[in-house]
């Protein structure tokens, strides 16, 4: 069902193309090609559950490699719209479709939850994350990589439950990025963490996603967040994209900044005005 | 400060081998009392015959052979009934929770079944199977099949389904999330269910030769009875206790192997 639906459209992928060098610049992969970003098209996409008409026709398109953060009231369709990206609901009306033709190991969703194996050791818990390739030769190494790149390697013998929960969010990244996915998709991944770890775990997003290049959509309802680490701020309303908004800041960004403060303001203004309407 | 000290102080000089030792305090005190209650003539040795006597008798009964090899049958009977009635009830609980058609199959039955106190099905049994073997492991694997049913169909079904969509989403076959997140989820309750098992099992399996059988632990007691001999009938008693404990801890030493991760079972 989904994969019919990600039709490959050729004239969006070579603008794409154009789109990501930018960010092709910290490639060190072997697999550089396809490490790269995924470009992303919907059109008109709709999803009820029952009677509650959870999304209303969404068009939206995001060039391969760039940083989008969905920001909006809890109920808003935010989530549904992430699930429906990632192939984990089915689509009622509309497509998603992908630049190229894409393999289940290519797009992966990291969750509020880190939905960690408690059984398995952080390792093995990483190795999950590489899919099909989870018997092959090398998956110890390709997983002990990850998990150095989450900064993690020294627990990689540890159970889950000795971690504290912002190590455990980290080996739920290792686990996404084993697989060297192209598009990630983030459900409120930082929504459980305290404010410290929160700070080091959004940098720890953008540095990944700056050296890996793929295409990020992080659902958040914390618009500091959003303005901190994304290129571009979608506001959802009612289950359309109420604001398209562009972040230009030079990054590294610096948090607390007059700029992003700005930004930051009138998306909130936004989003409570909405509210005081309904 | 020097409250704190005075408190946390006997848990540092617990010695680990002292632990294993606490444990077996109190009976031993048991037996002592006994032993004395009995010397001086506070309880008739007609009534409870003193601890010594009751060795006395095992030892006896150990040289003729006759106590080793009642233990063995009983033990034997025990195992191959649990091991019937075990398998099914796990065959069972895997089908059921993994599948709605076959719990909708047959979950309603074996509730049904489960309700009839198997014991009950004793006079039955004597007259499908007489006292032979086959009597008293179809009455233990009966006992034994509930327990580790509804434990195991529990822990299925409550594996955390945010886990299963994770194992979805990481592209694991049927085979895989079974074997990487059903199993391993359902396991602590699935244990749970083989340490229920394993005090019906004893239960089931002294009734039974107690009421039908020519050999064993319970048909040595009832033998006894019949010949007043109240030592080998305390020294039965005390065999059962035994055994008990040590099924209760092979299956907390296969728990500690298998559940290390579980933060219950952790080292603290």
């Amino acid at each position: 069902m989904q994969t019919a639906l990600r039709t490959s459209l050729p004239e969006t992928e070579l603008a794409s193309r154009a789109n990501f060098a930018p960010h092709a610049r910290v490639v060190r992969e072997e697999r550089a090609a396809q490490t790269s970003g995924l470009p992303l098209s919907i059109r008109g996409l709709r999803k009820s559950f029952g009677d509650n008409e959870v999304l209303r026709g969404i068009d939206l398109h995001i060039p391969a490699g760039q940083f989008v953060a969905i920001v909006g009231k809890s109920g808003c369709g935010k989530s549904t719209l992430l699930r429906l990206i990632a192939g984990l609901d089915k689509i009622d009306a509309g497509t998603i479709s992908f630049g190229s033709d894409v393999q289940p190991e290519d797009i992966r969703v990291m969750f509020q939850e880190p939905r960690l194996l408690p059984w398995a050791h952080v390792l093995a818990n990483v190795e999950v994350g590489l899919g099909r390739d989870r018997s092959s030769a090398d998956a110890h190494a390709r997983a002990e990589k990850a998990l150095t790149e989450v900064g993690l390697a020294d627990k990689r013998d540890q159970w889950p439950s000795v971690l504290s929960g912002g190590q455990k969010q980290r080996v739920a990244l290792g686990r996404a990025l084993v697989s060297r996915p192209r598009v990630l998709a983030f459900d409120e991944p930082l929504g459980a963490l305290d404010a410290l770890t929160r700070i080091s775990m959004q940098r720890l997003l953008e540095r990944v996603w700056r050296d890996q290049g793929f295409t990020a959509i992080l659902v958040t309802h914390d618009v500091s967040e959003a303005v901190a680490l994304a290129d571009r701020v979608l506001v959802i309303e009612e289950g359309r994209i109420a604001h398209d908004v562009v972040v230009n800041a030079a990054r590294p960004r610096e948090r607390g900044s007059a700029e992003l403060a700005g930004l930051e303001g009138s998306i909130l203004s936004h989003l409570l005005s909405a509210d005081d309407r309904t | 400060m020097s409250l704190i000290d005075s408190i946390s102080l006997p848990r540092r000089v617990r010695l680990p081998r002292a632990d294993g030792l606490v444990q077996w305090i109190v009976p031993l005190a048991i037996i002592a009392i006994w032993q004395l209650a009995c010397v001086t003539g506070f309880v008739p040795t007609r009534v409870l015959p003193a601890p010594s006597d009751v060795a006395l008798a095992g030892w006896k009964l150990l040289l003729s052979g006759e106590l080793a090899r009642n233990i063995w049958v009983s033990f034997w009977r025990a195992s191959i009934g649990f091991l019937i009635g075990g398998s099914i009830g796990f065959a069972f609980g895997l089908a059921n929770g993994l599948s709605q058609l076959s719990a909708k199959l047959t979950d309603t039955t074996l509730q049904m079944v489960r309700n009839v106190p198997h014991l009950a099905l004793i006079p039955l049994v004597i007259l499908w199977f007489g006292i032979d073997e086959s009597a008293k492991l179809f009455l233990v694997a009966l006992g034994v099949f509930f327990p580790i049913y509804l434990n195991t169909l529990h822990g299925i079904r409550t594996v955390d389904p945010q886990l299963i969509e994770m194992g979805r989403i990481y592209g694991m076959s049927d085979g895989e999330l079974f074997r990487r997140v059903i199993f391993p989820g359902a396991l602590p309750s699935i244990f749970v269910g083989i340490r229920f098992a394993l005090g019906i099992m004893w239960l089931t399996l002294i009734v039974a030769e107690t009421i039908a059988a020519s050999s064993g632990l319970g048909y040595m007691a009832m033998q006894a009875r019949e010949f007043m001999l109240i030592d080998v009938v305390v020294l039965s008693i005390l065999i059962y206790a035994l055994l008990g404990k040590l099924a209760d801890s092979a299956s907390r030493v296969l728990e500690r192997a298998t559940l290390s991760w579980h933060p219950a079972f952790q080292k603290r």
